[in-house]
């Protein structure tokens, strides 16, 4: 197992020095710059701009100091954004896309395992017609067409929850729902057919022959196996709402780190991009690598070690 | 796994009411929605909710650049000059100010004022606020902003001394300004953003003031910064030690930075915020003809223009005939009234109307497809060509956005259909698009212009070089030229306008630039709110602001 981990953090250092390098030349060979504008600066002021941000070096010096600063972990001051330095937008807006992605990610486990349970047991009744139409709503129906849906409903017109930013937990909740909306449609139809499955095996009907009730069936015998595939899909699930957020944080205000990741390209702030390139790969490096670890744990038939396993 | 299971939901419980737990101390979301709903009384709270936006870049006004940071300082800080409702220049930290006869030495004295901690405000507070501009280790990028200062120039670039900058404090309070012309609106620039007082004592002991609220971020304006959440709020409060506390009525301003027009209005619909659209925010466009219908859209002319350059060293744009052909093919108030329908005016002059007043009408009349067929006719003979199918291929340029986008296919089919003229459009992302620009990798391309000051000067002086930075379309005029040096130093008001107006005929009667339309502002506004004041230029204060 160790040594399993080991290799896998030697990897990792490597894709992460990978993605560093790809970004860095990308941002380069694209067109524009940080200080481009409608309203043209005078050139000297440019050079003296490109000479305080280290932009009039050659690419490999700029490249090393690059490499130096991410060792350290200290992503330099932001472009744009002069009262703020990269650490301090990642250490500011991490915290609340974390907490929106969590919620989200409860909110679509939660009901989306329950959905697909009552259209499994109820299957091919009105109970589970309901819950699979409720699932192709979710998956089809984008999340920025929810966001509008529930601010127009639930805010506007019932007043239940405010129409957007980000002050207390009944602001939270529209946000949740509307990124939680397509996982959760989808855990529905994930957890219905390995239900389904489940309930199919002999062992089931053992059980059931042996005067179990159905309660205990469902819940001792049943789930627990039809779960494994939701467990697995928690990987990629949790990367796709960390990184995935900045559409439902734009239109509900929300001060994330996910608009960064969109504005801090069409601002050209390289060192914003870059900060939070970085941070976001060791971020789903490590997912990765945990979802790799939990399968092992979870299903004994899985090995680490030995068999070739990588990502 | 049934411990397993309970573990992890028991770990999701304790997250969802950790969740709940650290955001539940915030104030009521629900009690102060309805304060500002059940107005009518003298009691109504004076709290105005407003959004601007985005996170203002930077609060040091030597580092600011943008209009959102514009609107913040504007409120919490005070120049020499501040810009009255009705629109021109009024003392505010000058109590008085001598113009010497040439016009061009300035003699501030400050009057009785202090900073938000107690400090007074004195001369030296301008000096080094402008001189700290003006360092070129300070990398201001609005440094420019300060060049009509005698030595300002050589300065910022690196040629000059600190020492011979033309601005000095005589004594606490006479602060001497020297000038490199005579600058008639000089008054009026007083009041912009990099023109801004810094409490030197603060800032030459902390050169990170300006980064966060708190005790170093001092004002002298009619508000304090109380907070500032990154990315996610201002608060601002009255300031008890500014001068003319007695004028300002709004106790507390909250500046959210919501950046979508949708969520912006169903906001203000709702009562979480007193007004929506610009300055400081937008409408969706979508929304525009409904607002409008109900009576409900504010909209308020603004200096600011949406041009088509041409680049002038290609063909077939190098042709002064075929430029105005395609020029005085486009229907501009069909433009307006289909697709932007924000109430602007066309605009077949390239200086506002706030500024040159015959500008309402312009140089030619809108849509004249009579006269744009036979400069076309003329152009064409002149490039040896026998019809418009014979024109090299023309390609017009816009960055991305879908209002630019109908307007250049608007615009594309009026060519067709006016002129006979197949154009293909081209969409780049804004970044690459200046650079475009920058190259003249373009043939007709799209730009807006805002002013900075209520001058015509700012519309017209880019054009002044075919290498200046903004010029874009490679057209240069030895007489355009020498208007505009002799307005320099012209220090009759109304001579100088003459020279300016005369200028701009000689622009329209090459016409490198196809002008569109002149910008108009769009907001709603809460019914009680009164008084917000926003100037020609679109820059917003709340100095007077109230409800009633």
């Amino acid at each position: 197992m160790a040594k399993y981990i080991g290799k896998r953090l030697v990897y990792m250092l490597l894709s992460l020095w990978m993605i560093v390098t790809a970004t860095f030349f990308f941002m380069r060979i694209a067109p524009g710059n940080p200080f481009a504008s409608e309203k043209k600066l005078p050139p000297e002021i440019e050079a003296n701009l490109n000479a305080h941000f280290g932009l009039d070096k050659p690419w490999y010096a700029q490249y090393w100091e690059y490499l130096v600063r991410i060792v350290n972990w200290d992503f330099g001051p932001s472009f744009k954004y002069k009262s703020q330095t990269v650490n301090d937008l990642i250490n500011d807006g991490f915290p609340v896309s974390f907490l929106l992605g969590m919620e989200a990610i409860f909110i679509a486990i939660a009901v989306g395992v329950l959905l697909g349970i009552i259209a499994a047991l109820k299957h091919n009744r009105w109970p589970d017609y309901t819950a699979m139409i409720v699932a192709v709503l979710g998956i089809s129906v984008p999340s920025f067409i929810m966001a509008s849906f529930l601010q127009y409903f639930l805010a506007i017109k019932m007043g239940i929850f405010p129409v957007a930013r980000w002050e207390s937990f009944m602001h939270s909740v529209l946000p949740a729902i509307a990124l939680a909306s397509t996982p959760m449609a989808f855990i529905a139809r994930l957890t219905r057919s390995s239900m389904l499955e489940v309930l199919a095996n002999d062992y089931i009907k053992t059980a059931k022959s042996k005067g179990l009730s159905s309660g205990v069936i469902t819940v001792k015998h049943t789930i627990r196996n039809a779960l494994l595939p939701v467990v697995t899909y928690m990987g990629p699930l949790t990367a796709g709402i960390l990184t995935g957020s900045f559409v439902i944080e734009r239109i509900f205000g929300i001060p994330g780190l996910g608009a960064h990741f969109v504005t801090s390209i069409n601002n050209r702030d390289y060192t914003v991009i870059m900060g939070v390139t970085v941070f976001y790969s060791i971020l789903l490096l490590v997912s990765i690598l945990l979802v790799d670890i939990a399968y092992g744990i979870i299903d004994p038939r899985i090995k680490l070690a030995g068999g070739k396993k990588g990502e | 796994m049934n411990k397993r299971l309970s573990i992890f939901f028991s770990m999701l419980l304790v997250l969802s009411m950790f969740l709940a737990a650290c955001s539940g101390g915030g104030d009521n979301a629900d009690g102060g929605d309805k304060g500002g709903d059940d107005g009518g009384k003298s009691d109504v709270p004076q709290e105005l909710r407003v959004n601007i936006n985005t996170e203002p870049p930077s609060l040091n006004p030597g580092l600011a650049q943008d209009s959102t940071s514009g609107t913040v300082l504007r409120n919490v800080l005070e120049g020499l000059t501040r810009i009255s409702p009705e629109g021109k220049p009024e003392n505010a930290m000058a109590e008085d100010i001598k113009v010497s006869e040439d016009g061009k030495t300035y003699t501030f004295t400050i009057r009785d004022a202090k900073w938000s901690n107690g400090d007074p405000v004195i001369a030296k507070d301008f000096e080094y606020a402008w001189k700290w501009a003006l360092d070129p280790a300070n990398n201001s990028t609005y440094a420019y902003q300060l060049y009509y200062l005698e030595g300002a120039e050589a300065f910022n670039t690196g040629k000059g001394e600190k020492d011979a900058v033309g601005v000095k404090a005589v004594d606490e309070k006479t602060l001497e300004v020297k000038l490199v012309n005579p600058t008639p609106y000089f008054e009026e620039l007083t009041a912009f953003y990099t023109y801004l007082p810094v409490n030197s004592k603060i800032a030459e002991a902390n050169p990170e003031w300006a980064t966060d609220a708190g005790e170093n971020f001092t004002t002298n304006g009619p508000f304090h910064l109380a907070e500032w959440a990154h990315s996610d709020k201002i608060v601002l409060e009255k300031s008890e030690t500014y001068w003319d506390a007695e004028t300002v009525k709004l106790d507390s301003i909250e500046m959210i930075m919501i950046n979508d027009p949708n969520t912006e209005l169903s906001m203000f619909d709702n009562g979480e915020l007193d007004w929506a659209g610009a300055p400081t925010g937008a409408l969706p466009t979508d929304a525009m003809q409904a607002l409008k219908d109900e009576g409900r859209l504010v909209t308020q002319p603004i200096a600011g223009i949406y041009n088509y350059k041409f680049n002038t060293t290609v063909e077939p744009f190098n042709n002064v005939n075929i430029r105005k052909a395609f020029a005085h093919a486009i229907n501009r108030q069909e433009l307006i009234d289909n697709i932007l329908q924000g109430e602007q005016l066309p605009a077949m002059a390239i200086v506002p109307p706030s500024m040159f007043e015959e500008n309402e009408k312009g140089y030619f009349s809108d849509n004249d497809v009579e006269k744009a067929k036979e400069y076309l006719q003329k152009g064409l003979e002149e490039l040896g060509l026998k019809d418009a199918s014979e024109l090299p291929a023309v390609t017009l340029s816009y960055n991305t956005s879908e209002a630019h986008q109908k307007i250049a296919q608007a615009i594309q089919d009026m060519w067709k259909q006016n002129l006979g003229v197949e154009v293909t459009l081209d969409n780049s992302e804004w970044n690459v698009y200046l650079d475009k620009l920058d190259q003249m990798d373009y043939q007709v391309a799209r730009l807006g212009w805002l002013g900075d000051f209520n001058d015509a000067i700012n519309f017209l002086e880019m054009y002044r070089d075919a290498d200046g930075g903004n010029n874009n379309t490679g057209w240069e005029s030895k007489e355009f030229q020498d208007l505009l040096a002799k307005s320099a130093t012209e220090t009759d008001p109304e001579a100088r306008q003459q020279l300016l107006k005369d200028a701009e005929a000689i622009f329209m009667e090459d016409m490198p630039v196809a002008p569109i339309y002149f910008y108009t502002n769009n907001w709603v506004q809460a019914e009680n709110l009164k008084d917000v004041a926003v100037s020609g230029l679109g820059d917003v204060q709340y100095k007077w602001a109230h409800f009633e």
